[in-house]
């Protein structure tokens, strides 16, 4: 008896060994097909860009795609650049200083994502022509935000500022985003 | 006596007889089998060899034939040449080759340098210029060269059996580099009495033994490495390893994962059968 | 669904709640715990098993693949080269499908060697043989039009030579065959159109062998299984529940099979592939031999060992057809070739033939090789038109045991009749 009780017991750890390893080789087969979904090595490669800043003069704007969305890259002139600073942060619907937008001895260059913060809308104010708003900023069409030369929201729907991207200057005129 | 004799002819005829119609169907020339160092179960490239083979791919054979399905940042990344991102970056900077990109403000189409993420150029826009500027014959794009050529085995009809489970056991997946690199050093005169065709070039190597490329690599014409070394042959060599590279970028990681994927399937297949016996081991029999 | 009565019993208030409501737990215990499985089944039973896994592995990295390919003439080759080199795991999955593919028909092609050397395919399993041969056929149409996806050559020039094949239908009916290859190539020639229906219905096919599975193993479950004494179940003793005893060898022989797909998929992924295929599609340049698939290979021999179009033709799809008669071509009153010393020499005799056809298909179609795919493709015909007739009519069969339980342990050997093998306690 006691021979087949420990009989039993070594068959069970055995076959235990044995479904325990062939479960985790099938559950370890998971994650590349998962892993396939996540971007490839193309994407990726494209999951940062260089802009030459040499060509935007002050007071002129560009835009550049970055990961398949518009950045805004404006050279702000000084007027533009005091006026940001100016506006009292505790008055701001997202309070943020003009500071903290961008990169300490190039305040001029204001770097945002072109997307406005209420529902994806595409903001104007780039190109010469364009309304700036009431805050000589960006003016979003769709539901009416107006955002300031910080790229701030300061009225209308849009709950927070345009977002600031990750970037760097790599030198005095070029800028890596991403 | 005379029986063996006749039976001996008449064995050496059977053999003969299918070899013969394998020749009548078309000629098998024979490839020598190098040694590489990603060949094999344990194999990996060696990362020094890939970039001589980009060197003399760069050197020679970039000013007619491109790899567009290459992008500069593969030069980089793990399991290849390896070469430093900033290396790589002005390399792109420099090439010949640009991107056509566009259209601008002005709605034109405009050339520019390439970026680490874009593609390595020949200098042919397409084949129909390609085989313009090369009198018909077509310098092929070298991404997938060493994939997209094979050997046929010169053996006799019943070893092939034989032959195939040897490869099989021995993982052999060389057949596109041991071409290549018989081909770059297969131009040899050609043997009294062939007949060349006008622009043609004599080779070992190339089925049917014309070959529009002039030869790349010759005996007083390849490319010297930084530390002083180099010749036809370890150009060839290093060329070819390199286009392996190029198309199948992979095999690094491939071959590690692989011993552990087999690994643990043997030591499981194991296991399960030792837990089988245990289960029927209630089962009389 | 089977003939046993149902012996589960719901462990809980929530499993009786849904028994009562839909009785999946029940069928699951009723067809693969609790049923009755024959003691003496050898590992050739396991590749049931490993068509089912294979089946599920060509869906799952199908369908992945199928996220990052493209199936346009432009696009087509570089999305796989795309999948090759940049998509994480890509080169991985690309070599399960692609190696899948020729691990499914090496899989199958045992799991059919096995039913014709035991009988599994005389009464009472007629209907499951020939939902084999569907299941066969559909397994055929996928990987072809699977073949073309990757838009290389011996994709392309495949795809102009078979769909070239039905044009022989114009000497019944004057225009039939051309009007049905315009038809299949949606055009004039072979293009991007012919690729992109044939990528929907590679999709779609394997749910529909999904679907012939079920009924496979439905049939195959009212029925049971045959055994390699080709004896029914008679004694208690015969059988053993299906779990663990059957799964369990099931999973050895998977893990089994596995090894040798991660041999291929790892260190082999090209070679049972073509060369050509790594050069891309171009209608203006024909590669010196077009060659199908491995498996195909025998097909092919017997396509081109006849010298008429429409013959070669019809002898290729004859050669699959008449597999559905062998029910009842073969005449034999024992089920299992174990038993049968004559038509045991046949057996391998059409083994050999089958090989001899494979490695001949993938030579030049001229000289001697034409010679003996001829004479083997007469054996191969002549098997199941002659042999299977005459031999079983003629022959003595050996003498079989009394029962599978006989046949294991020997004439009143171990266990008194009607005791069965000691049930798991759960």
């Amino acid at each position: 008896m006691a021979a087949e009780l420990e009989d039993t017991n070594r068959r069970d750890f055995l076959v235990l060994t044995a479904n325990a390893f062939a479960a985790v080789g099938a559950a370890s087969l998971i994650w590349p097909f998962v892993h396939q979904m996540n971007p490839d090595a193309g994407a990726q490669a494209l999951a940062s860009i260089e802009v030459d800043l040499a060509p935007v003069k002050e007071g002129q704007a560009i835009t550049v795609m970055w990961r398949g969305k518009p950045v805004f890259i404006r050279n702000r002139t000084k007027d533009e650049v005091a006026a940001a600073q100016k506006v009292p942060v505790s008055e701001l619907p997202d309070a943020e200083p003009d500071a903290k937008r961008v990169k300490a001895g190039k305040e001029n260059w204001l770097v945002t994502v072109g997307i406005c913060t209420h529902l994806g809308c595409i903001p104007k104010g780039q190109a010469l022509a364009d309304t700036k708003g009431e805050f000589g900023g960006w003016f979003c069409p769709c539901h009416g935000s107006h955002y300031d030369t910080s790229g701030r929201i300061r009225k209308g729907p849009a709950p927070r500022n345009l977002e600031v991207p990750p970037y760097e200057f790599v030198s005095d005129t070029k800028i890596k985003i991403g | 006596m005379r029986n063996t004799v006749r039976g001996a002819l008449v064995a050496v005829a059977l053999v003969l007889a299918p070899a013969a119609a394998l020749a009548a169907g078309g000629e098998h020339i024979h490839y020598d089998r190098q040694q590489w160092s990603f060949g094999g179960f344990s194999g990996q490239y060696d990362k020094a060899q890939l970039q001589r083979g980009f060197q003399v791919y760069k050197e020679v054979c970039a000013n007619c034939h491109g790899m567009k399905r290459l992008s500069f940042r593969n030069l980089v990344q793990p399991g290849g040449p390896e070469f430093p991102a900033e290396a790589v970056k002005a390399l792109a900077a420099g090439w010949s080759n640009k991107i056509v990109d566009g259209p601008n403000d002005e709605g034109k189409m405009f050339e520019r340098a390439p970026l680490l993420s874009d593609p390595i150029l020949g200098p042919f826009k397409n084949e129909n210029e390609a085989r313009y500027a090369n009198n018909g014959a077509y310098p092929l794009d070298l991404s997938l060269v060493a994939k997209a050529r094979t050997i046929e085995p010169t053996a006799p009809w019943y070893t092939h059996i034989f032959l195939m489970l040897r490869d099989i056991a021995t993982g052999y997946q060389e057949a596109g580099p041991d071409y290549l690199y018989g081909l770059l050093t297969g131009y040899v005169d050609p043997p009294k009495g062939f007949q060349l065709a006008d622009g043609m070039n004599y080779n070992s190597h190339f089925p049917g033994h014309q070959i529009a490329m002039a030869p790349p690599l010759a005996k007083d014409n390849f490319i010297k490495y930084q530390d002083g070394t180099g010749s036809l042959e370890q150009n060839a060599k290093d060329v070819s390893a390199f286009l392996a590279w190029a198309a199948d970028p992979s095999l690094n990681a491939r071959k590690r994962i692989g011993w552990q994927v087999m690994l643990y399937l043997i030591v499981t297949t194991l296991l399960l059968y030792l837990a089988k016996r245990r289960i029927w081991a209630r089962v009389a029999h | 669904m089977s003939n046993h009565v149902s012996t589960y019993k719901p462990q809980s208030n929530i499993a009786k709640w849904f028994d009562e409501r839909l009785p999946i737990m029940r069928l699951v215990h009723d067809s693969f715990v609790d049923f009755p499985t024959p003691r003496n089944l050898n590992y050739l039973w396991t590749f049931g098993g490993i068509l089912t896994f294979c089946l599920v592995a060509q869906l799952v990295s199908g369908i992945v693949l199928a996220m990052h390919y493209q199936p346009s003439a432009a696009d087509a080759f570089n999305s796989i080269e795309r999948i090759r080199r940049d998509v994480n795991y890509g080169w991985m999955i690309r070599n399960f499908h692609a190696v899948g593919a020729s691990m499914f028909f090496i899989a199958v092609y045992i799991h059919i060697f096995r039913g014709l050397y035991y009988g599994s395919y005389k009464a009472p399993r007629e209907i499951l043989w020939i939902l084999g041969v569907f299941i066969f056929l559909a397994m055929m149409a996928t990987a072809f039009m699977g073949y073309a996806l990757p838009w290389g050559q011996m994709s392309f020039w495949g795809v102009t030579v078979i769909t070239n094949l039905f044009s022989s239908l114009d000497s019944v009916i004057p225009g039939v065959g051309t009007a049905i290859v315009t038809w299949l190539w949606g055009g004039y020639s072979v293009s991007g159109t012919t690729l992109n229906r044939f990528f929907s219905l590679h999709y779609l096919l394997p749910f529909v062998i999904t679907g012939l599975v079920i009924l496979h193993v439905w049939a195959l479950h009212v029925v049971g299984q045959n055994n390699p004494t080709g004896l029914d179940l008679r004694l208690k003793s015969d059988s053993v529940p299906m779990a663990p005893y059957a799964v369990m060898k099931d999973a050895v022989g998977m893990f089994a099979f596995l090894i040798l797909f991660a041999w291929f998929v790892f260190f082999l992924p090209d070679y049972l592939g073509h060369a050509d295929n790594y050069t891309e599609a171009n209608p203006l340049v024909t590669p010196p031999h077009i060659v199908p698939e491995w498996y195909f290979l025998p097909f092919y021999a017997i396509l081109r060992a006849i010298p008429d179009k429409l013959g070669g033709v019809i002898a290729m799809f004859g050669a699959i057809v008449v597999l559905l008669f062998i029910p009842w071509l073969d005449t034999s009153r024992v089920r299992s070739t174990k038993y049968r010393p004559i038509y045991k020499w046949f057996f391998w005799l059409f083994a050999f033939s089958c090989l001899a056809l494979g490695y001949l298909g993938a030579k030049p179609a001229d000289g001697v090789y034409v010679f003996w795919a001829r004479v083997f493709t007469f054996y191969y015909f002549a098997h199941f038109l002659l042999v299977m007739p005459i031999v079983g009519l003629i022959e003595t069969p050996k003498q079989l045991p009394r029962s599978i339980t006989e046949d294991v342990l020997g004439p009143g050997g171990g266990i008194p009749e009607g005791a069965a093998a000691a049930p798991e306690k759960r």
